[in-house]
């Protein structure tokens, strides 16, 4: 039996989103829709085929209503991955499981947010204290960069970690979303002094560590490889896919783990690297979930681009820069395109290996794509023919 | 303040807080302690417990120190550190806590500045809203 079925046997074939803002006018729902349109319009298969679906959680609109605004056929595969930005890359993967082992033909997963919107999920005093959150919320640890911040002072503290290095990192983003038309921060350059200066949101993390809070909603639509040669688009492979949950996990806090600066991402990269042809240095681009910075360096240790406690030095000297060692983030990423709970990040890994994106590295051929690293997690590695 | 959330597994911790002792939630079987508590041992698959004295002594792990936006409760006593301790008894057993300069002084009694990685701390009981939790105090 041959043991890795899934590599290169489905390919994403359409791209599809609406704009990105703080402040969209439309409903969740009608955005999604409007972005698997494109998507579908992207790939050329009309909405009547598809037959399969996969969303994550946090998602407000469910299979069943985009199904029936869409206009898919009978669906005979859906699915929808748990916590929230880790699950966005697993969406992809699901839809590859599925397509290659015969249970869908053309798969769409989407996401749609209004969180530049809405009011923030941590305001939510209600929901706030669910079983894993009430060990730790009470005490002031109340949102998603006050539990990021104390991994951020240990790894400071273990292995020098500078505020420099962070700033590299956000530096990195912002001058790709410079270049990039379609990002929140098209016209905003950020410089060192800006970032060294910028407010504390959570000690050691100033503003410009934390993502942005965009409305808007992307998706993508997948098929077979053999399908994917008569498609518009050249098709971009799904090569690998991994989950990580790691032993002994706490949901944002890995408080409780033997090493908690070894995140759900070393589980991922495991399983993605057991199934892949390539390792780290095939990689040309990444697109690393990018939540807060400090996800970047500990997620580029995880996954092998460096080893551990070298994360906050890769991105010294523009390491994570479009000439650097590992381009990162080439739309801007979650810092600085606009943060749709990572989902830009897979259509910008779809945009390098077609060789459109706006920060396009010469002769791309593979791209690993990250989902959110300090929840249990996922990636794919894309390539091109 | 949010209060914490009291479950099955969890209640004993707050009973026992409440009368002034640290205990963690300790495996009958096997002996291994657990937190935060559950209905299983994940070594042995124990589900009868024992809740074993803790010294209550350890040393801080890592801390943040949140600023607004927050809620309403906490905005007002921002900045305030949040510190993780990690026990002495076991460095796995690292808790969320407030560190402060004595046990009925407020999450924004010690200066963040003096805070250092690698401190030694002890506990003391707290009420957030009729429950004891553990809080920590510098110790020398």
């Amino acid at each position: 039996m041959n043991p890795t079925p899934l590599k290169d046997r489905a390919a994403i074939v359409g791209i599809g989103q609406t704009e990105f803002a703080k402040h969209l006018e439309p409903s969740e729902k009608a955005l999604a829709c409007r972005a698997i349109a494109m998507a579908l319009d992207d790939a050329g298969i009309a909405a009547h085929e598809v037959d399969a679906f996969a969303a994550y959680t946090m998602e407000a609109t469910d299979e069943v209503e985009i199904a029936k605004a869409v206009g898919a056929g009978d669906v005979t595969f859906f699915s929808r991955v748990g916590f929230g930005g880790g699950g966005s890359c697993a969406t992809v993967g699901h839809l590859a499981m599925a397509i290659a082992t015969g249970q869908a033909s053309v798969g769409v997963a989407w996401r749609s947010r209004k969180r530049g919107s809405g009011p923030r999920p941590w305001t939510d005093t209600v929901n706030q204290l669910a079983t894993p959150a009430q060990w730790t919320r009470p005490f002031g640890l109340l949102r998603p960069v006050d539990e990021i911040a104390i991994l951020a002072r240990r790894y400071m503290h273990e292995y020098g970690l500078t505020r420099e290095q962070l700033g590299a990192v956000a530096i990195a983003c912002r001058n790709r979303a410079n270049a990039n038309p379609a990002a929140i921060m098209y016209d905003r350059p950020l410089t060192l002094d800006d970032y060294l200066s910028a407010r504390m949101i959570s000690d050691p993390l100033c503003l410009f560590d934390n993502c942005l809070e965009t409305d808007g909603a992307l998706a993508v639509v997948m098929v077979s490889a053999e399908r994917a040669r008569d498609c518009r688009q050249a098709p971009v492979y799904v090569h690998a896919f991994g989950q990580g949950l790691p032993a002994q996990h706490h949901g944002m806090v890995n408080y409780w783990n033997d090493d908690p600066l070894a995140g759900p991402s070393w589980i991922a990269a495991k399983q993605l690297w057991k199934h892949s042809d390539l390792g780290p240095a095939d990689v040309d681009v990444a697109q690393i979930y990018d939540a807060f910075t400090p996800l970047i360096p500990l997620s580029l240790e995880g996954y092998g681009f460096c080893g551990k406690g070298e994360g906050g030095a890769f991105a010294d000297d523009g390491g994570l820069e479009l000439a650097g060692r590992l381009p990162i983030n080439t739309s801007g990423g979650g810092l600085s395109e606009a943060y749709v709970h990572g989902f830009n990040l897979i259509n910008e890994g779809v945009r390098q290996l077609r060789g459109t994106s706006t920060n396009q590295v010469d002769g791309a051929s593979t791209c690993l794509v990250t989902a959110g690293e300090a929840v249990p997690t996922s990636a794919v590695l894309l390539r091109r023919d | 303040m949010l209060k914490p959330l009291v479950d099955d597994d969890g209640a004993p911790y707050f009973a026992y807080a409440a009368k002034g002792e640290l205990r963690m939630q300790a495996c009958a079987n096997c002996g291994e302690v657990l937190f935060p508590p559950r209905p299983m041992c994940p070594r042995c698959q124990g589900m009868e417990f024992a809740w074993k004295l803790m010294s209550g002594r350890g040393h801080v792990w890592s801390f943040a120190v949140p600023r607004p936006p927050l809620l309403p409760d906490y905005a007002a006593l921002a900045p305030y550190p949040v510190v993780v301790v990690e026990l002495e008894e076991d460095r796995r057993l690292r808790l969320v806590g407030n560190l402060v300069a004595a046990e009925d002084a407020d999450i924004d009694s010690v200066d963040p500045a003096t805070i250092e990685i690698g401190q030694p701390v002890r506990a003391v009981f707290r009420e957030i809203e009729g429950l004891f939790v553990a809080a920590w105090t510098p110790d020398e």
